[in-house]
């Protein structure tokens, strides 16, 4: 290959999401994160002789639930396999999962790559999702010499969720990803917590001559549990394979793992080392049989999908496709949303979401808050535009307000706005005589501004508002004394 | 206190109702037995006297303070024992491996619970086949048990332990399992009645896992009477077995005393071949006479398919038993290898010295079968092979009421006739496991003695769910006959 040859990136993600289920997929045991090591492992968890798994159905509703949001098709058969390995995190020597008939099968995600004009609209399509069991963790820092095993974590439950290789580059990766994350936390599957490894993907990278139809020989790179770690090990993967090919060197199939500290990726295993896992059906579990009666009953308990609410919210409130799609970007934003448009009104809700998208999302990425930390509720942003629709307040002084609010000034009471706006005499002068005294004194003292303007000058009677207002320091409202100035200067 | 010894389930039952002996008395007679001719036999692994006295003592109290509850039941009191591979708390359960020999269970397996829920007296327990692998018990990593008839052949396996246990009146009852023929071929090779229940009848929780798809417990007992009653504890669905089947509770006696008359028996053209010895055919002959007798009719029956029993279930068998014994890697229990380098040496080690021949040789047979390139070939196809024997015994079941045969080719062998030829071993299992792969019950019961005077035992085949039939009809034989009264003259 030249050096001029175009390269196309070819990205597939598989995605481990821990499921929020209360107990492990095949035992009692709690699984909640940080207990102390191997207070959460039961007999089946440590696999003593004679134990038997017993399938959790949360996991399965879990499962349902993913498959349902993601428009794929849940099996009415389907089969839990063994596969088969060592390792001293894995009590039983293999790990239950499902092979050759997994529980969802298809389906997609619309994603949007990049911001503003230049977003791009994509649909990455998924082959499958299926139930399996996580293992233990291995321990090698405290024990010198030696591992430590936590069996804490073996058998809780997974749905790895799989890609088609449809994603061209890292942005797109990157992408994905995130809408899968907001997606499974919307519809309350995982809780998405990355750090604690509830969410991590690997991602299947390889390089093709542009136009080529063949794949090239792609190297998986293992337990990305962050979103710019995402980008940064995809990034220099297909640096690596390009330089690789160009170098005269074939890609060899492996396994790759990221180390943040170089930002490289370095081969953990050859092809030629993988594992022949055996899988086989696991003869201790029966089929999985979903019925439809069992899909119905879990759809009529899933909350409305991030979709369907954006078309509602273009619909219903007159919002822009991309502000839409912002306020469903997390179900925590959207839950704001919604509950602050029940608060003041739908006749309200683009104020509301230009208020959620501007001033609140400015302070929350400033303060690194997500939404459901925000010092102000959605009922005490819904009292602060309603003091605007009613103008009570201008839209600058609420600005002010919010400021006060975003302080703590009004405390978790609901009607903060209403408070700040009397304490402070933050009220907006509406009485026309007033603002007719105040306009006759602006005229008066700004006669070379008066000339200006009937010459023709625009500016100028900009400069006359601007004095009203100064006046009163922003108090008065501003459309009443633009009117009553025109009228005066008999525009 | 020697009728004590010969005595059924409903005599012990009775006598401890009427106070005419204690649990606790009862128990040390047997315990005295054990003592006397353990050495010789080897059936049991495992006694702990005190803690099977403090048992019986709290079964006294129990008939004691509750006599109602005696009623609900009448084993209450009665002494048995469990073969090693159903976990016992706080007792050593091996499995018959040095892999497990220090393994001390912290829980009950669910047929030692009802069991012992019923207030049954475990009295120790009994060896096997390493990991139920074996017909001889010859596997067995504590030296081999030995035949109550004659010391110098096999009691048969793998639950050897209990059918000689039973056979030398060491014990009145004992737990068994089934994968192959492991309750059945014993209690023919002792002259016991033993029973293997439908797939799914009896909780396989607590029970070592060797084939998940062909494991069922059941009872090994002197008479079908006995293990009528012993199932009717065991049995029962338990949530915590996927494979558990949840279907209301039986009465298995409920039809013990049923006349035979009408009763149509199969006898499958396949099961009266070539292969079987001269001596057992005609005890197996003779008990079919006995039934025409009793007022029961035979047809014969095709099982065409049952020629590729064997070798479907040396395929299925080793593949569950590869992974299931993955468990045993020295990590959390078990043997551990005293001295390793490394993780890898530390597993070929452990499991090296853990685990005995036979054991090794499935595990390889196992990871064979199943490794890529090859599962088709061996492990589908076997499972094809498997649903077309089921399929015959669909279509054997519209002729007849239960199907009948020998249970074994011949009677017991000497020690070492066939240990070192693995083939020859696994042909000792030629008429039971079909019965496992389609996931029927199946009986032996003693029909008389073939050379060297060694019992022979007949084999009931009965359809899925039908235990209660199966055992009808064998009682109904053993009220003619006597065979299952017979008591070696070595333990007498």
């Amino acid at each position: 290959m030249s050096r001029t040859t175009q390269w196309e990136v070819v990205i597939g993600l598989e995605t481990h999401a821990q499921l929020q289920t209360k107990s492990k997929i095949f035992s009692g045991s709690s699984i909640a994160f940080g207990a102390a090591p191997n207070v959460q492992a039961s007999a089946v968890d440590i696999a003593l002789p004679g134990v038997l798994p017993v399938l959790n159905r949360e996991a399965v509703v879990c499962a349902i639930k993913f498959g349902l949001a993601v428009g794929a098709t849940i099996a009415p058969r389907s089969v839990f396999a063994r596969k088969n390995y060592f390792y001293p995190d894995l009590p039983k020597g293999y790990q239950i999962s499902q092979f050759e008939i997994p529980v969802v099968l298809g389906g997609g995600l619309a994603i949007t790559v990049g911001a503003g004009d230049t977003a791009t609209e994509k649909f990455v399509h998924l082959t499958r999702a299926h139930l399996e069991e996580d293992a233990g963790k291995s321990l090698h820092e405290d024990f010198h010499g030696r591992t430590g095993i936590d069996l804490n974590r073996a058998g809780t439950p997974l749905l790895e969720i799989v890609t088609e290789p449809d994603m061209r580059s890292s942005a797109e990766a990157v992408a994905y990803a995130k809408a899968l994350h907001a997606l499974v936390q919307w519809i309350g599957i995982c809780d998405g917590n990355m750090q604690e490894g509830s969410f991590r993907c690997d991602a299947n990278v390889s390089v093709r001559p542009m136009g080529q139809k063949e794949f090239g020989t792609r190297r998986e790179i293992k337990n990305l549990n962050s979103f710019r770690f995402m980008q940064q090990a995809i990034d220099f993967e297909v640096h690596w394979q390009i330089n690789e090919i160009e170098e005269g060197r074939a890609i060899q199939q492996a396994t790759v793992l990221f180390d943040p500290d170089t930002g490289e990726t370095r081969s953990m295993r050859s092809k030629e080392d993988a594992h022949d896992y055996r899988y086989f059906p696991d003869p201790d579990l029966l089929p999985l049989e979903i019925r439809p009666e069992w899909i119905a009953e879990v759809k009529s308990g899933m909350p409305e999908l991030p979709q369907a609410m954006q078309a509602r919210f273009q619909a219903d409130y007159g919002l822009s496709a991309y502000d839409a799609a912002s306020l469903v970007a997390s179900r925590p934003m959207a839950d704001f949303f919604v509950a602050a448009v029940a608060e003041a009104g739908a006749a309200n809700a683009k104020t509301i979401a230009n208020w959620i998208m501007g001033e609140l999302a400015a302070r929350l990425n400033k303060t690194d808050l997500p939404v459901e930390a925000s010092p102000i509720t959605a009922v005490q942003l819904a009292g602060l535009i309603r003091r605007i629709a009613d103008n009570t307040i201008s839209n600058n002084i609420a600005k002010k307000v919010f400021e006060a609010m975003w302080n703590g000034e009004g405390g978790s009471n609901n009607n903060a706005a209403d408070q700040i706006i009397e304490k402070q005499g933050l009220k907006q002068i509406t009485d026309t005589a007033a603002i007719e005294a105040l306009v006759d004194e602006v005229l008066a003292a700004n006669q070379k501004s008066i000339e200006e303007y009937r010459a023709g000058k625009e500016k100028a009677f900009n400069a006359l508002v601007g004095q009203a207002m100064k006046a009163t320091k922003g108090k008065a409202n501003p459309q009443q004394v633009t009117d009553l100035l025109k009228k005066k200067l008999g525009a | 206190m020697s009728d004590l010894i010969s005595s059924s389930l409903r005599e012990l039952s009775a006598a401890l109702a009427a106070k005419k002996v204690s649990a606790v008395e009862l128990a040390a007679v047997f315990l005295d037995r054990i003592e006397k001719l353990n050495p010789t036999l080897n059936a049991f692994i495992a006694l702990d006297r005190a803690k099977t006295l403090a048992q019986a003592q709290a079964a006294d109290e129990k008939r004691r303070v509750d006599a109602g509850a005696t009623a609900n039941s009448p084993l209450c009191g009665i002494p048995l024992a469990h073969k090693d591979i159903f976990c016992t708390r706080g007792w050593r359960t091996s499995c018959g491996s040095q892999m497990l020999a220090n393994f001390v269970s912290p829980y009950d397996a669910n047929v030692v619970e009802k069991l012992t829920g019923a207030g049954m007296v475990t009295l120790g327990k009994l060896n096997m086949d390493e990991f139920a692998m074996g017909s001889s018990n010859e596997t067995s990593y504590f030296g081999p048990v030995k035949n109550p008839w004659d010391v110098s052949r096999v009691p048969g396996g793998s639950s050897g332990g209990s059918a000689a246990a039973v056979a030398a009146r060491l014990t009145p009852a004992a737990t068994g399992t089934d994968t192959g023929g492991s309750i059945r071929q014993p209690a023919a090779l002792c002259g016991l009645t033993g029973l293997k229940p439908t797939y799914g009848v009896v909780s396989r929780y607590g029970m070592i896992a060797f084939a998940s798809s062909l494991d069922q417990g059941g009872p090994m007992a002197k008479s079908a009477d006995d293990c009528a009653l012993l199932l009717n504890a065991m049995a029962g669905f338990d949530p915590r077995d996927s494979t558990s089947l949840e279907r209301p509770a039986e009465d298995y006696t409920r039809d013990l005393e049923k006349p035979l008359a009408g009763l149509k028996i199969g006898l499958p053209k396949e099961f009266f071949g070539d292969g079987m010895d001269a001596d057992v055919r005609a005890a197996v002959d003779a008990a079919l006479a006995e039934y025409r007798k009793l007022g029961a009719t035979t047809v014969e029956v095709r099982l065409p398919n049952s020629g590729l029993s064997v070798p479907a279930y040396y395929v299925i068998a080793p593949a569950e038993a590869s992974s299931n014994l993955s468990r045993f890697d020295g990590v959390r229990y078990g043997h551990r290898a005293p001295e390793y380098d490394d993780l890898t040496e530390m597993y070929s080690r452990s499991r090296a010295q853990g685990f005995g021949a036979e054991v090794k040789r499935r595990i390889l047979i196992g990871t064979y079968v199943l490794s890529h390139g090859y599962y088709d070939a061996y492990y589908l196809k076997a499972q094809k092979i498997r649903r077309l024997i089921a399929a015959d015994f669909v279509e054997a079941f519209k002729q007849c009421d239960v199907i009948m045969g020998p249970t074994s080719p011949s009677v017991a062998f000497a020690f070492g006739a066939k240990s070192a030829d693995p083939v020859q071993m696994y042909l000792s299992d030629i008429y039971t496991i079909s019965t496992n792969l389609a996931g029927l019950p199946g009986m032996s019961l003693p029909c008389g003695f073939g050379n060297n005077n060694m019992p022979v035992g007949l084999q009931i085949i009965g359809n899925w769910f039908g235990e209660a039939k199966m055992l009808s009809v064998a009682h109904q034989y053993q009220k003619a006959t006597d065979w299952h009264t017979r008591m070696p003259e070595g333990v007498k």
